[in-house]
């Protein structure tokens, strides 16, 4: 108790300080604009927080090097949520009442993010989320934003292959975390706009050890002719070793929850030919010439391993879209007035991002198509860009 | 038809199997103290990770790794009965089940801080090439797990029967005060149920790892696996924890091959709940051995 009380005097006494300082810098400079992060950079999803940290501020040291935006430096206020949806919001209330940011990028998981949404459209500032989940935007709510791919997206990219092939008749197998459940459910949903019919629909436990009964029930099912995974991580590696196992061969695939150098390794040799929608970024190397993201994957990937000395996530690339949908939406606007700003990121236009390039529009406020995947497959270990 | 039958009926005496070696383990220390040790999945986890990091980081050959990350398993498990229930010997039954909960999100945290939280995989001990017999497709590790587990049964029935330390045991489980006055050592027995305990669940962490991977939480679903296993089996009763496993195991497969996979975790728990209800003592246990 009054260990608390001593160090909310602390508080007091810093932030008292703070505003003089501030008053003084006000003096000599214009007013820095204020973005306000909240992302989880400890915790459960740290392994996506701790990239978009390290983006986010590395571009943001870049940006004011090169003289800031409209003249303004950016000051970022960016918090640690530990990946707690109920942290996420209080520091978000933290941000609009206290530190008054002009725009708020962040929320690493769609938890977090729906936790702070009823506050950010009652305070009418804008965000932009990196969180995966279609509810983000799906409804449209006034003031949120996202950049990352949804599994929606995913799927439409999978069954695109799939017809390309003259296929029509899949096996589903989800596991059963929120992520598997909902491109399992967008999977179904989906099927009739593709043509594509799905003939057996099996589900696994988080954590199963064997999944050979219900890929044997799949193996006697007549008439299969691809085979859809929805789900990430340790089960996924198991799914595939079991496909392995049962000497399964039809086309396998699996979605971007897949998408790691840990699901290969982790798979040894049971990976090999499983095809999969990804982000441009992981095969940027291999991309052609023409392709409109080449040039700025390969970029975004030297610029991060030159600074942090480790290999890139696709997770670094949602906050570097976030940031510069931003930052061109407040050039355009002029000003960082909270409707005008959002006006502008809902104007935004063929940006062309880390992760794909991007329209939103009144009713859009993801702005990414399917073109924003490219299907790689499994080879020799490392993925190869189809087509 | 059959084939099919047959692979459901493999699959589930695999898994059935890993259920096994940590239900007996519960059982172990249940015998020696009446506690139920919520932390024995952590054993299963520690096995794993630890015979991951030996070979894999460590560089260490596998016939080494293994027999370390046993060993250092059932380390673990002596300090857990050394530092967090023997100082609490004189409270009640309830606080030690709670100590062994606490215990077990320590080791998981523990697990997590010194080796991430990301899934390892341990290379499979005779290669990941399925053996088709008769169109029944089997992977090699699941005859290791099989082939482990059918030994275990056969060392537990020897010790148990023919080593003083298993008789020991038994006398224990069957009338402590009795025991002690025999001269038996109770704390010492304590301290070893615990150590074999700890041994079989890294047994069955590091058998079952390269099938599926191993991560700081994958002792969580084990545990309790293993806990129904041998809730089933009459909680106290090595033996009864062993065919608790097989039961659970195969009724999990068959539901999931001709029922509905949606339905597969369930089982266990229904198994559980039905066992409770109309059969308290489990299987194998025998009526009038409560405690008043």
């Amino acid at each position: 108790m009054i260990r608390d009380i001593f160090s909310r005097a602390a508080v007091c006494l810093l932030s008292a300080l703070a505003v003089l300082i501030l008053a003084a810098g006000g003096a000599r400079a214009a007013e820095p604009i204020k973005i306000g992060s909240f992302l989880a950079v400890t915790g459960g999803a740290s392994f996506l927080g701790d990239p978009e940290k390290k983006t986010l501020e590395m571009y943001v040291a870049r940006v004011n090097a090169n003289g800031g935006v409209i003249g303004r430096q950016i000051e970022l206020v960016l918090y640690d949520s530990g990946t707690d949806a109920k942290k996420a919001a209080s520091f978000v209330k933290r941000l609009i009442n206290d530190d008054k940011v002009d725009i708020i990028l962040g929320g690493t998981t769609t938890g977090e993010t729906m936790a702070v949404v009823p506050l950010v459209e009652k305070a009418g500032i804008p965000f932009i989320s990196f969180a995966g989940a279609g509810v983000i935007v799906q409804p449209v709510k006034k003031w949120v934003f996202k950049t990352p791919h949804t599994d929606g997206l995913a799927v439409q990219k999978i069954y695109e292959d799939i017809q390309a092939q003259g296929l029509s008749k899949v096996a589903l197998f989800a596991g059963s975390g929120g992520f598997d459940k909902s491109c399992r459910a967008n999977a179904h949903t989906l099927a009739g706009k593709y043509k594509i019919e799905i003939v057996a629909d099996e589900t696994h436990g988080k954590g199963d050890t064997d999944m050979t009964p219900q890929l044997t029930k799949i193996k006697n099912t007549g008439g299969v002719e691809a085979f859809l995974y929805c789900g990430f991580g340790a089960d996924s590696v198991v799914a595939a070793k079991n496909y392995r196992q049962l000497g399964l061969t039809l086309p396998h695939y699996q979605s971007h929850g897949s998408a790691s150098k840990r699901f290969v390794t982790g798979s040894g040799g049971a990976a090999e030919g499983i095809r999969l929608p990804a982000a441009a970024l992981l095969v940027a190397g291999q991309l052609p010439d023409s392709h409109p993201q080449k040039t700025l994957a390969l970029q975004f990937e030297a610029d991060y391993r030159a600074k942090f000395n480790e290999p890139i996530s696709t997770f670094g690339g949602h906050a570097y879209d976030g940031l510069m949908i931003a930052i061109g939406a407040i050039e355009r606007a002029g000003s960082t007035d909270p409707e005008a700003v959002r006006a502008e990121i809902e104007k935004t236009a063929n940006y062309i991002g880390v992760d794909g390039i991007y329209t939103m529009s009144p009713e859009d406020h993801l702005g990414l198509d399917t073109n924003s995947f490219v299907m790689v497959e499994i080879r020799n270990g490392d993925w190869q860009l189809l087509k | 038809m059959f084939t099919e039958f047959l692979q459901f009926l493999l699959s589930g005496v695999t898994v059935g199997a890993t259920y096994a070696l940590v239900g007996v383990g519960f059982s172990i220390i249940y015998n020696a103290s009446q506690v139920i040790n919520f932390a024995q999945g952590e054993f299963v986890m520690l096995g794993g990770m630890m015979a991951w990091f030996l070979f894999e980081r460590a560089g260490l050959p596998m016939p080494a790794a293994v027999p370390l990350a046993i060993a250092g398993t059932v380390l673990v498990g002596l300090a857990l009965e050394k530092f967090a229930i023997e100082p609490a010997r004189n409270a009640s039954i309830v606080t030690l089940i709670i100590i062994t909960i606490g215990a077990s999100i320590f080791l998981r945290g523990g697990a997590q801080l010194v080796w991430g939280r990301d899934f390892h995989a341990l290379p499979a001990l005779s290669g990941d090439a399925p053996i088709d017999l008769s169109g029944v497709a089997v992977n090699p590790q699941s005859l290791w797990v099989m082939g482990c587990t059918v030994v275990v049964v056969i060392l537990l029935h020897w010790f148990f029967s023919r080593t003083m330390t298993g008789r020991a045991m038994r006398a224990v489980a069957f009338n402590m005060l009795a025991a002690q006055l025999a001269g038996v050592n109770n704390r010492l027995i304590l301290m070893f149920s615990f150590g074999l305990s700890a041994a079989l669940g890294a047994l069955a962490g590091v058998l079952i790892a390269p099938i599926t991977l191993t991560y700081p939480d994958v002792g969580i679903m084990l545990g309790l696996k293993g806990f129904c296993a041998a809730i089933l089996g009459g909680l106290g009763y090595p033996y009864g924890a062993i065919v608790g496993g097989l039961i659970v195991g195969i009724s999990e497969a068959m539901t999931a091959g001709y029922v509905s996979s949606a339905y597969k975790d369930a089982v266990a728990f229904v198994i559980i709940l039905m066992t409770l209800f109309f059969m308290p003592n489990g299987l194998f246990g025998r009526r009038g051995i409560e405690r008043v």
